[in-house]
């Protein structure tokens, strides 16, 4: 591994200590509650997001149907605790478990598609899951599951007054999901879903072992999203199939990183920092009307970035002369 | 459940089968020709059955009469899509894949804002016309004649295609861009006009198929999302890069699709064309015709 590779890795970890840092403190000076919401929806789509990197950008396989294993960590946390009393701590590992299984259940058959014949099984698979929940009796059906929330209780991690635990609770996912990332970056892993991704082939002719590497991917990138979904679901308090299992779900958690930049380590967090404020703030001030003029801002906002700057928005910072020693 | 309902429900399900073939084919078209997937097909959809609805609404235009006019409006809507859009899609150095996923997805966004900023979110129908509601009745079985008039557009333009491909010089241009974007320079041939009038020519079908669906179908701003995810896998079933493959893509997903409303619950239909999809390309990962 050469030196500036090194250095660039310690300064990203640094960057990243001091913005989560900075990040953490804001709260304390804002106060209002409709900002804090956006800032929690931000976070935690920069850790869905950077989780669907992990399969999607750094192990090429594009996946449009994480919405299933968001909806699964969603499902999986509320159950377990409207229906058996179990604590949502142990129902968000219990859904990224069962994520991850899921996850290389489906990757076994599927992992041997290619281009849009995968890209379609992805979307095909979580609309399957979408009808099927839609249709399950026990798990409320279409008209989902309520959470009864009984007051603030670290315990139960439900808060009725307050925002800032989710917010802390965000922050941190997003936290791990990056370190999450950065650590792979440089593991033996990270270097082989870049293979993959660029040449399977020759990936494969040089001893890179392609479908354990497809498969890992899948299986952390799965679990980190499904414990989005468990906190989604205590965060909402109110979950039904289409609201965490639907397609949208899939585009917006792999918009930041596209936007962003597919396959980089900051590309996520850039994008959802941008993305998602601008997309409530449309939302609530030209959205309300109900006509649409949000949809265009936000459409014509993925035509123009995905034409201009193909590498995502990271490579603007590229052009910085300091960023680009460090590229090299 | 007798022999009569299932033969009447596969009969429908054959007829709509050959409307998702029309509706998919302009995609496969695009796809075949520059390995692009258009995904603001369902919004090209859905902008074709406005066409034929206002042409109705304010011309009391029949959509049989309108369907040739709204293909003609949506070649030039394609070709324009192509060139203001595509074309910059398809020069991307970087993650290539993605900026056309995504250029085209943002334009779906795009429209599908449009059509609910000026034409609101309501749901709209075309009230009467020539064959709405109407049906015949063939050995006892009823076909739905708006359904049935398009099963038999779709097998006409389908034998349309065929030959516009194979007998004109145009469709040999588009096959040797097909081949080899680069070398047909070479001879001459434009390639971005070739792809032009490819986007056009595959616009131009999904507007026949607008037109007819406007018939029997509501019409609002969301309606071609319901119908983009069939077109998709009725593309892949039949195999990307051959665009009579969605023609049996097209007839397999109809009949797949009424023989799962025989036995699983009606909000469960499209469950059997997604298991069938996976089995299919379970088995053979680039679909039953694909060359790719």
């Amino acid at each position: 591994m050469d030196a500036n590779f090194a250095q660039r890795r310690r300064r990203d970890l640094i960057m990243a200590f001091c913005l989560a840092v900075i990040a953490a403190l804001v709260p304390l000076f804002v106060k209002d509650v409709y900002v804090q919401n956006i800032m929690v929806l931000t976070l935690m789509y920069a850790a869905l997001s950077q989780s669907w990197n992990i399969l999607s950008g750094y192990c090429g396989q594009i996946s449009l149907g994480h919405a299933l294993y968001f909806g699964l960590g969603a499902y999986t946390t509320a159950l377990l605790f409207t229906k058996f009393g179990v604590l949502p701590w142990f129902g968000m590992l219990a859904g990224g478990a069962i994520s991850a299984l899921i996850a290389m259940a489906l990757g076994y058959p599927c992992f041997r598609l290619r281009g849009h014949y995968f890209v379609i099984a992805t979307i095909v698979i979580a609309e399957i899951a979408l009808l099927l929940f839609q249709n399950w009796d026990w798990a409320g059906a279409a008209l989902g599951i309520d959470i009864p929330v009984r007051g603030d209780s670290w315990l139960k991690f439900q808060f009725a007054r307050s925002k800032l635990p989710y917010f802390y609770f965000a922050l941190a996912l997003a936290c791990i999901a990056w370190f999450v990332t950065w650590w792979l970056e440089d593991s033996k892993w990270g270097y082989w879903w870049r293979a993959v991704k660029d040449n399977p082939d020759a990936a494969e002719s040089l001893g890179v072992v392609v479908f354990n590497s497809k498969m890992g991917a899948a299986a952390v990138s799965a679990f980190l999203v499904a414990v989005g979904g468990s906190f989604y679901a205590q965060f909402v308090s109110y979950i039904d199939p289409e609201s965490v299992m639907g397609f949208q779900f899939s585009l917006l958690m792999a918009l930041p990183a596209v936007l962003g930049g597919i396959g980089t380590l900051w590309g996520p967090v850039l994008g959802a920092v941008i993305l998602i404020p601008l997309t409530e703030l449309t939302r609530s001030f030209v959205g309300g009307s109900g006509r649409g003029v949000d949809l265009i801002v936000y459409g014509t906002l993925i035509v123009a970035i995905s034409l201009a700057l193909p590498k995502g928005l990271v490579s603007v910072f590229s052009l910085f002369p300091w960023r680009k020693e460090a590229a090299r | 459940m007798t022999a009569e309902t299932i033969i009447q429900s596969l009969a429908s399900g054959l007829l709509m089968g050959l409307l998702y073939g029309l509706i998919a084919a302009g995609l496969a078209l695009i796809f075949g020709l520059m390995d692009v997937v258009n995904f603001a097909h369902g919004e090209f959809l859905m902008i074709a059955m406005y066409a034929t609805f206002f042409l109705f609404a304010f011309f009391a235009i029949d959509p049989l009469l309108a369907a040739p006019l709204v293909a003609a409006a949506l070649f030039v809507f394609g070709a324009v899509v192509y060139l203001l859009v595509v074309r910059f899609a398809v020069r991307a150095k970087a993650n290539a894949g993605m900026v056309q996923i995504f250029s085209t997805f943002g334009l779906a966004i795009v429209m599908r804002g449009l059509a609910q900023f000026f034409f609101t979110p309501d749901y709209r129908s075309v009230t009467h016309s020539w064959l709405g509601g109407k049906t015949v009745s063939v050995a006892g079985i009823f076909l739905p004649e708006p359904q049935l008039i398009g099963a038999m557009v779709s097998i006409a333009a389908f034998v349309a295609l065929y030959f516009f491909i194979n007998r004109t010089d145009f469709g040999r241009a588009l096959e040797a861009t097909r081949e080899d974007a680069g070398a047909v320079a070479l001879v001459g041939i434009d390639k971005n006009r070739v792809f032009a009038l490819g986007w056009g020519l595959g616009a131009a079908l999904v507007g026949l198929a607008g037109a007819i669906m406007a018939i029997f179908f509501y019409i609002y701003p969301d309606v071609g999302a319901s119908f983009a995810l069939i077109a998709y896998v009725t593309v892949a079933l039949g195999g990307f890069g051959s665009v009579f493959g969605a023609f049996a893509g097209g007839i397999i997903v109809g009949l797949v699709e009424a023989s799962t409303a025989l036995i699983l619950p009606p909000s469960l239909k499209s469950v059997g064309i997604y298991a069938v999809y996976l089995l299919v390309v379970f088995i053979r990962p680039r679909g039953l015709f694909g060359s790719m």
